[in-house]
């Protein structure tokens, strides 16, 4: 009788639909449905998280469209745009000429019009042909304007380091765009992270940067039908406890919390309760979050990719020792990729990431159970 | 086509640097003469193209003859590849690095402002004298402004000395809610389309009234309510800003163009290649008007590109173009306004270089006197001004006299000076400026430090400044 009502109130997307989905806990069909249909229903890669928050974006306002190189017909260098040109057409999917300054450009001028683009770079490695654009044309207008023009622009990509594909497309950005008033700065960590966070992106009027990681595309989630909504969003500037703990504070984002999730396991063989923190937002930083976790713990880890000086980590300290001092146990500890630019071989590329021994044996010096002295920077 | 005579006259016509199928082939087919072009779609398409339609079928030609590319019969000569279909030489040639002539300098009006030619644009009194008395004003803004800074009075100034004819023309052929993305140095439209000697004067001093909340440099005017996007002080970014917001109003359907004003120094910077050929690959509605005024700070045109200038580099890229003397009004209006409509009828970009010359200093920090010849600078103001221009052809015309001159001079210049003395009076901005606008809603931290300053402020309000209202 229920499915009766429901094919007679409307399409799998309307509100009776899904009240009854909610009151009922039928099977999420309409759901799988929507983002093009797979086997479970609930489970989800990044790139399908990604791919389903832009396409039902671009549906709900047809002021967004994407811009960039090799994004329609290619369907998008990662596959991230899969099937959007062929939906929405050339008008809202863009292919460009190889010009990361033009295109970028082009873009923060549509939306200081009044358009919704979201510009994506192949990598933001590339971003810095167009950095001129982010920061000066993008993050500076509103201030610079007093207020009157806004720039409602995504920028997006894979940032960080991948596999085997050296200094050039390694870099992280996360430290230089969190510098900047002006900017918002995402990094998604698991399927749920990149819909919500990258719808809230989209709708957000300021410009944000939203920094995905290569590596963590075809990674499969399990998510709850509330993910799977077209009204999900997270929201920007809130971090995610992702695992609660009681003897020390790892905070970590993109595909470092991951590995940190990996490592508080570890940790827990030896009796070590570890809080993981799912950063979500670089800027705004969660300090709230973050240093009420320390304050409960009394210790701080922070686990990043990107080089050590002026990092993301440094910036945690820094707002931890100036907000809990009193409560802190231990030093401060950073774990954050080597100082050199990324080396190639597979050998050395290894060496300059962090690792899962690297976080667990910092862990451990930070809860004073193991005499080794750090590694040099 | 039943003749050679024909078909060859048909030829030399066709060679024209104007017409759009300049590479063509005559052949011969028993008594019948084939002219083809290579590409048969550059015969059909565009205002050029129809009109070499109507031209060859009016000498004779067969509808086949134009439509027919024969690459069959001619698969040796040509070849396709991937964007163009390309003849082939067997000559070992390279194409020379300049044309034998530069594209010529479009102009009606002689420097002693008399008309010539039969492209005159024919405005009315009201509309001359308008462009005449904004022209006069822009040229008291600048000086009283100028000195004005010189005095300390605010931080910097550049003016437009010698481009201010550039300026008003330009802004009188484009309407109103056409959107403009400026350089620096054309505050003139923003005075054509209404922009206040109050408004200008309370930007530049920094006030609270002032454009930006006192945020931005001065001379960096914006206006949204007059389509004139904010200055940016990074040279160039506004060239693929333009091509985004012409994307815009493409896709509005709303017949609006969108403008876009650099310098020749400014069309070094790699955003013009990306604006340029990106607005051509997506058909925008976008005029680019190049102001070369020949100096780039201390840097010679001769020493910032080695081409014909930048109108030479439109057609590398697809772009119509053409090149104006900039202190000529009447051209800059025609040229402008042709441009506008071709760019709103056929959804494309149209490149315009004005020729002029920077008259004054590069701004307040620069002595030019100290990398170029007192003489030139004298040459171009006495004998070569585009005001002077502008104003003998007014009075050839009756419309304007000496009397009208002085009279107008001197009201504009107390007008201007009671703006600034007003600006100075006013508030400065309030302490919230300091904190709003940086994201749409305030953010936490931001609002946070504001309390805290205030909280700090009312604690011990003998060490607040006394110019920072609360």
């Amino acid at each position: 009788m229920l499915g009766a009502i429901r094919s007679r109130a409307g399409g799998p997307h309307s509100l009776l639909n899904t009240i009854l989905k909610c009151k009922s806990g039928l099977e999420p069909a309409a759901a799988a449905w929507a983002i093009g249909g797979r086997r479970n229903a609930s489970e989800l890669t990044v790139r399908e998280a990604l791919n389903s928050a832009i396409e039902e974006e671009m549906s709900a306002d047809s002021k967004v469209f994407i811009i960039g190189e090799e994004v329609g017909e290619y369907q998008g260098a990662y596959k991230i745009t899969k099937g959007l040109l062929q939906k929405f057409g050339p008008d809202r999917v863009l292919d460009t000429p190889i010009t990361e300054a033009g295109f970028t450009g082009i873009g923060v001028g549509s939306a200081f019009y009044g358009l919704k683009p979201i510009v994506e770079f192949m990598t933001f490695n590339f971003a810095m042909q167009a950095i001129d654009h982010i920061i000066n044309s993008a993050a500076k207008t509103h201030y610079m304007s007093g207020g009157k023009i806004e720039v409602p622009i995504v920028f997006r990509g894979p940032n960080g380091a991948a596999a085997g594909v050296a200094a050039q497309h390694s870099q992280c950005f996360a430290a230089w765009y969190g510098q900047c008033p002006g900017l918002k700065v995402l990094a998604p960590y698991n399927a749920e992270d990149a819909r919500g966070l990258l719808k809230a992106a989209i709708r957000d009027p300021d410009p944000v940067v939203f920094l995905e990681n290569e590596l963590m595309y075809g990674e499969s989630f399990t998510v709850s039908d509330e993910v799977l909504d077209p009204s999900f969003t997270l929201p920007i500037g809130k971090a995610k406890i992702e695992r609660q703990g009681t003897d020390l504070t790892i905070t970590a984002f993109s595909k470092m919390v991951g590995t940190c999730l990996k490592a508080a396991e570890e940790l827990a063989k030896e009796g070590i309760n570890a809080e993981v923190i799912n950063l979500r937002s670089i800027r705004p930083l969660d300090r709230e979050t973050i240093n009420a976790s320390v304050r409960k713990t009394s210790r701080l880890l922070t686990v990043e990719e990107g080089w050590p000086q002026h990092g993301v980590g440094a910036e945690i300290c820094a707002s931890v020792v100036e907000r809990s001092f009193e409560y802190l146990d231990a030093p401060v500890e950073r774990i954050c990729g080597a100082d050199v630019p990324m080396p190639y071989a597979a050998n050395l590329e290894r060496l300059a990431v962090p690792q899962l021994e690297d976080i667990v044996r910092a862990a451990k010096r930070v809860c004073y159970r193991a005499t080794e002295q750090r590694a040099a920077a | 086509m039943a003749s050679s005579v024909a078909a060859r006259k048909l030829l030399r016509i066709a060679r024209k640097p104007w017409s759009p199928s300049a590479a063509l082939s005559v052949k011969r087919s028993g008594s019948k003469y084939f002219v083809e072009a290579e590409d048969p779609d550059l015969c059909r398409t565009g205002l050029g193209g129809s009109l070499f339609f109507r031209l060859f079928s009016s000498l004779g030609a067969s509808h086949d003859s134009l439509l027919h590319c024969n690459y069959e019969e001619n698969a040796e000569q040509r070849a396709a590849f991937s964007g163009a279909t390309i003849a082939y030489t067997e000559d070992l040639q390279f194409v020379s690095k300049l044309l034998p002539s530069r594209i010529p300098c479009f102009r009606v009006l002689s420097e002693l402002g008399k008309e010539l030619g039969k492209d005159v644009p024919q405005l009315g009194r009201t509309m001359a004298q308008k462009m005449y008395e904004q022209m006069v004003t822009l040229q008291v803004l600048d000086n009283v402004f100028y000195n004005a800074q010189r005095q300390g009075r605010f931080a910097f100034y550049a003016t437009c000395t010698g481009e201010e004819a550039l300026n008003i023309a330009c802004a009188a052929a484009l309407n109103d809610t056409d959107t403009v993305f400026p350089q620096y140095r054309e505050p003139g439209v923003l005075l054509w389309r209404g922009y206040g000697l109050q408004e200008f004067a309370d930007h530049c001093i920094g006030n609270y009234q002032g454009h930006g909340k006192g945020r931005q440099m001065s001379i960096h005017y914006g206006s949204s309510k007059l389509h004139y996007f904010t200055i940016s002080s990074v040279l160039g970014t506004q060239i693929p800003h333009a091509v985004g917001a012409g994307y815009s109003l493409k896709m509005e359907n709303e017949k609006r163009c969108s403008v876009t004003f650099f310098g020749e120094g400014a069309a070094s910077e790699g955003d013009f290649h990306g604006g340029v050929n990106f607005a051509a690959c997506l058909e925008v509605p976008v005029l680019f008007i190049c102001r070369n005024n020949g100096w780039a700070i201390s840097t010679p045109a001769s020493q910032q590109y080695r081409g014909d200038g930048i109108a030479g580099r439109g057609q590398a890229y697809g772009v119509r173009s053409i090149r104006v003397d900039g202190n000529d009004a009447l051209a800059v209006f025609s040229a402008v306004k042709a441009a506008r409509q071709l760019a709103v009828d056929n959804n494309e970009p149209v490149l315009l270089e004005l020729m002029t010359y920077r008259v004054g200093h590069h701004s307040t920090s620069d002595d030019s006197t100290k990398y170029r010849d007192v003489a030139e600078i004298r040459h171009w103001t006495e004998k070569r001004d585009g005001v002077a221009r502008f104003r003998n052809w007014l009075e050839s015309k009756g419309w304007w006299n000496k009397t009208m001159e002085e009279q107008f001079r001197w009201y504009v210049r107390a007008e201007v000076i009671a703006c600034l003395a007003a600006a100075e009076a006013k508030n400065k901005p309030p302490l919230a400026d300091l904190f709003s606008d940086v994201y749409d809603s305030v953010p936490q931290n931001l609002a946070e430090q504001e309390t805290q300053v205030r909280e700090a402020v009312r604690k011990c309000p003998e060490v607040y400044p006394t110019d920072v209202p609360l």
